[in-house]
């Protein structure tokens, strides 16, 4: 499908909002890549064991590679008197600094018991800062259940960030969203074979490389999900480039093109750039969608790519969506993917047991779900994609976009190879 | 506070889950924040569950907490009662709906549902997962066990069993094959697999078969009280246990203790001269106090290990515990923090760790065979294959689960024989086992202020001091690298009492006479 296809898209398609049991997780569990990407950060969880036992159930056996991590877990004497609480905390913060002297970055990250006693975590950040003055950087924001769904942990960390990010009057272009490496830096590529100069990354690698901000920054966001942060840059006079996210060969070319376009770079260079890599994901993408083509689609909410995601999957792939879940839909950020997309049932926010029901209803080809549902799914008899991958594996840009297909073919053509050859 | 990496245990309302969710008919309407359903994950992924767990969270958002939760919570709990129509539903809070004080049990109860409903009062704060799952069993067998006439036969009940257990599923099968063929009847299995129907006729039996005291203790107490029905006192885990376990099982019932061992292989394994290798080889155990009890027995009497360090990580079985160390000469360790563990396993140098999957990432870590005992488990422990531990079926699964990560006994031999062999070095490892050999690598250990490591520190501190003369180290390479550590540990030890700073060939061998046994 190419990208003159007419399409009517979502833009005036009413949104199904439903509240009642969510089956998501809340937003700690930004930690799990965050930590990875921010190679000298800690993140000290303030909470409960229930904290802590998330975190090594959503972690797996990554827990025991050195991980960066950790729960300062509330005890019943910490909930009788707040002061104490304060105190308790801050020698937790001094014995772990002590023992990882590497560390440059530290998040304090409050949780559902931490917020609901008002524990006042910027206070203990604020004293630590003022302590450690320049040798580490304490950060303080919210992944509580009772306010960030899955993702939306990034979007708080992200934003706890820039407001002290260092001030700049340079034209600079800042890319945001925490990238594995390898697609940092394929992107990176891209850009600077264009010519574009002063690209820099939020989040970076580590903290001696953190981007500036200034008047003339523009940035661009890689990740749907970063509605807080793109508002705190945009606070520091950033300005943001309006684009779907890079996703398949389509998406990835509209947001170079919309990147490249702020920063002057003539259209015969951004073809000569982009022709090989997108010549390639076409290809890569090709081979997987004669499995995908005319195979409906169900998305449950999780991370909100569930839109960027569809919108691959139905262009690119040929797939019909059904009903596409989110767990937040920011209608600003998400207007050029609404826009693409073909018509279809758009839900937001959920009530499990009413989506399972329409879901059961439609009898999708694939399903794209949580852990939690995906093995009953499977057990009667629908084909799933669980989505937490999604978020882990490299799916971003050109080289990526056979991968990210080839998630959602592989449990399609398994079931064909199970049944002994007949999908 | 305290800062926590890694834990052994969830919060109690797991506990409660996993009896709900082994259940059937049973409905949890649990009051919890948006992302608490995590926890569905470990039984639709580790135990591969094809159902969702029969558990409603209220799902409560920031915005809900001006005083609408109390009315969520009732909301959910009409809804999940009218969609799934369960036998008995049990109603509570998780740790942060802990905090706002809506009172489950007593919202439910304005309901007038028309089923038993059972609030449990679970406290996130000060307790952990198997007081959890215990407590809820407990509550739900005091809610619903009537009073009536014992089977015409002989019966029992099976207590303690439940979702995400270890080898819970086949120790229930090979336990209840056991009682049959002795003539006994089971009257319930509970919680696992069995409804609230089935709890109601609990006092029926005539006694209780306890598996698995972590989570059956309560209900089998409160059982022997109400309704006087005696429990078994011995975990049948290894062939001289499930003979002792007959025997009592045998006085209760009033049958005869004679059973049928021909299927039971794993005694002669033990004897036959292949196994003779594995006589006084050192073992580390830890794991959850039932499993780590009996498998330290097993270890010893039935295999011929050394129990070298024997601990769990649920304080409420502390006392028994400790009882059961002093018997191996050993203090043991009681913690719920892998870094104590691990500094315990470095200064114990086994050669073999009987543990959960933490121990498992330990010993990876410091090159140690290792088999796994007890929960928590990873997939991979909940297989497609029988695989009880409990029975002499499960006496035989253990020998082979055991045995296996050790290097075969043949192998040693032309280990050490062919020691400074090119391909046939220390460092190449077990044939049989998969991966590239490299060295082990040292441990990566995070200081802490506990005594493990401080004993470790100084124990390094010492050898610093100390210096290996090169005759001397080549000569401690010649020692079979299983006992070599011991070895070096020892020499280091003689040494620094006799006051001698360089170790020599004599000194080593000093040494070696010094702890001769």
């Amino acid at each position: 499908m190419s990208l003159d296809t007419p399409t009517t898209g979502c833009l005036h398609t009413p949104v199904l909002r439903e509240r009642g049991q969510r089956e998501v997780f809340c937003g700690l569990t930004g930690i799990i890549w965050l930590h990875r990407k921010m190679q000298d950060a800690f993140f000290l969880v303030v909470g409960s064991r229930t904290c802590a036992h998330l975190l090594q159930s959503a972690a797996g056996v990554m827990i025991f590679a050195e991980p960066r991590f950790g729960t300062a877990i509330l005890e019943e004497k910490d909930l009788a008197g707040l002061a104490d609480a304060h105190q308790e905390l801050e020698r937790e913060v001094e014995r772990l600094l002590s023992r990882r002297p590497d560390i440059r970055q530290l998040f304090l990250v409050g949780s559902c018991p931490s917020e609901v006693i008002k524990l006042d975590l910027s206070r203990t950040a604020e004293r630590l800062n003022a302590r450690h003055g320049g040798a580490v950087r304490v950060y303080n924001y919210s992944g509580s259940g009772i306010e960030t769904t899955f993702t939306q942990g990034e979007d708080a960390c992200l934003a706890a960030m820039v407001p002290s990010l260092e001030e700049t009057t340079e034209a600079n272009l800042l890319v945001v969203g925490a990238l594995p490496d390898v697609v940092e830096d394929q992107c990176l590529s891209l850009l600077t074979q264009m010519g574009i100069k002063n690209v820099s990354f939020l989040p970076s690698r580590r903290a001696a490389n953190a981007p500036r901000v200034g008047p003339n920054t523009r940035f661009i966001l890689t990740q749907p999900f970063l509605a807080d942060t793109a508002h705190a840059v945009e606070r520091r006079g950033g300005e943001r480039i309006v684009a779907p996210f890079p996703f398949g060969e389509e998406g990835t070319t509209d947001w170079l093109r919309a990147a490249a376009k702020t920063q002057g770079v003539m259209l015969e260079t951004f073809d000569a750039v982009t022709a090989a890599p997108r010549a390639r994901a076409r290809k890569a993408v090709a081979a997987h969608a004669e499995t995908l083509r005319n195979k409906t689609l169900f998305m449950f909410p999780d991370s909100q790519l569930e839109i960027p995601l569809a919108r691959f999957l139905a262009r690119e792939c040929g797939m019909l969506p059904v009903e596409v879940g989110t767990p937040y839909l920011h209608r600003g950020l998400m207007e050029p993917e609404l826009a693409l997309l073909p018509q279809t049932v758009l839900s937001e926010g959920q009530d499990v047991d009413l989506q399972l029901d329409r879901h059961a209803a439609l009898k999708p080809d694939l399903t794209v779900c949580g852990l939690g549902l995906a093995n009953p799914l499977e057990a009667a008899g629908y084909a799933t994609k669980w989505a937490i991958e999604l978020v882990f594996t490299p799916v971003h840009f050109y080289e990526q976009a056979g991968d990210l297909a080839g998630l959602f073919s592989r449990p399609l053509r398994r079931r064909a190879m199970l049944a002994g050859g007949q999908a | 506070m305290k800062l926590t990496l890694w834990t052994y245990e969830g919060p109690p309302h797991v506990g409660a889950m996993r009896v709900a969710t082994g259940m059937k008919d049973v409905h949890y309407v649990l009051h919890a924040p948006q992302g608490d359903t995590y926890a569905d994950l470990l039984f639709t992924m580790i135990e591969r569950r094809n159902h969702r767990p029969p558990v409603t969270f209220t799902t409560f958002q920031a915005s809900d907490l001006g005083g609408d939760t109390a009315n969520l919570f009732k909301r959910a709990a009409q809804g999940a009662y009218d969609r799934f129509k369960p036998q008995a539903m049990i109603v509570g809070a998780s740790c942060t709906a802990e905090l706002i004080q809506d009172d489950p049990g007593g919202l439910a109860s304005t309901l007038g549902l028309p089923c038993p409903v059972v609030p449990l009062d679970l406290p996130s704060y000060s307790r952990k997962e198997n007081f959890g799952a215990d407590e809820t069993f407990h509550a739900l067998v005091r809610a619903l066990a009537q009073p009536q006439e014992r089977t015409a036969e002989v019966s029992c009940n099976i207590l303690g069993a439940t979702a995400l257990g270890f080898r819970h599923r086949d120790d229930v099968t090979e336990i209840t094959r056991l009682l049959t063929s002795m003539g006994i009847a089971v009257n319930v299995a509970a919680p696992l697999d069995a409804s609230p129907d089935d709890l109601k006729r609990l006092p029926a039996a005539h006694f209780n078969v306890l598996l698995y005291p972590e989570t059956g203790e309560g209900a089998a107490r409160w059982l022997e009280k109400t309704h006087a029905q005696p429990w078994t006192k011995t975990t049948p885990i290894g062939a001289q246990a499930t003979r002792e376990f007959i025997a009592e099982v045998a006085a209760l019932a009033g049958v005869s203790a004679k059973v049928d061992e021909k299927d039971l292989r794993q005694p002669w394994w033990s004897a036959s001269v292949d196994s003779t290798y594995l006589t006084n080889k050192r073992v580390f155990i830890f794991g959850d106090a039932t499993h780590a009890m009996a498998a330290a027995r097993v270890a010893r009497d039935e295999i011929g290990f050394e129990v070298v360090g024997l601990g769990c990580y649920n304080r409420e079985f502390a006392r028994p515990m400790r009882a059961a160390a002093k018997e191996y000469g050993l203090e043991a360790l009681i913690s719920d923090d892998y870094l104590d563990v691990e500094a315990a396993i470095i200064a114990a140098a086994p050669e073999l760790i009987l543990g959960t999957q933490m121990e498992r990432h330990i010993a990876k870590r410091l090159g140690i065979a290792c088999a796994v005992i007890s929960a928590p488990v990873h997939v991979q422990d909940f297989p497609a294959s029988y695989s009880p531990q409990m029975g002499f079926e499960g006496a035989n699964v253990l020998f082979d689960t055991w045995i296996h990560p050790l290097v075969m006994g043949l192998e040693e031999h032309l280990l050490t024989m062919f020691r400074e062999d090119f391909e046939f070095h220390d460092a190449a490892g077990p044939s049989h086992h998969g991966g590239k050999a490299t060295p082990a690598p040292a441990p990566i250990l995070e200081p802490t202020a506990n005594a493990a490591t401080q004993m470790i520190e100084a124990a390094q501190a010492l050898a610093d001091a100390l210096q290996w003369l090169p005759d001397a180290e080549r000569e401690l390479k010649k020692i079979p690298f299983f006992v070599r550590a011991k070895a070096r540990r020892n020499t280091e030890k003689y040494a620094a009492e006799k006051g001698v700073t360089q170790i020599s060939i004599e000194t080593l061998y000093e040494a070696k006479a010094h702890y001769a046994r």
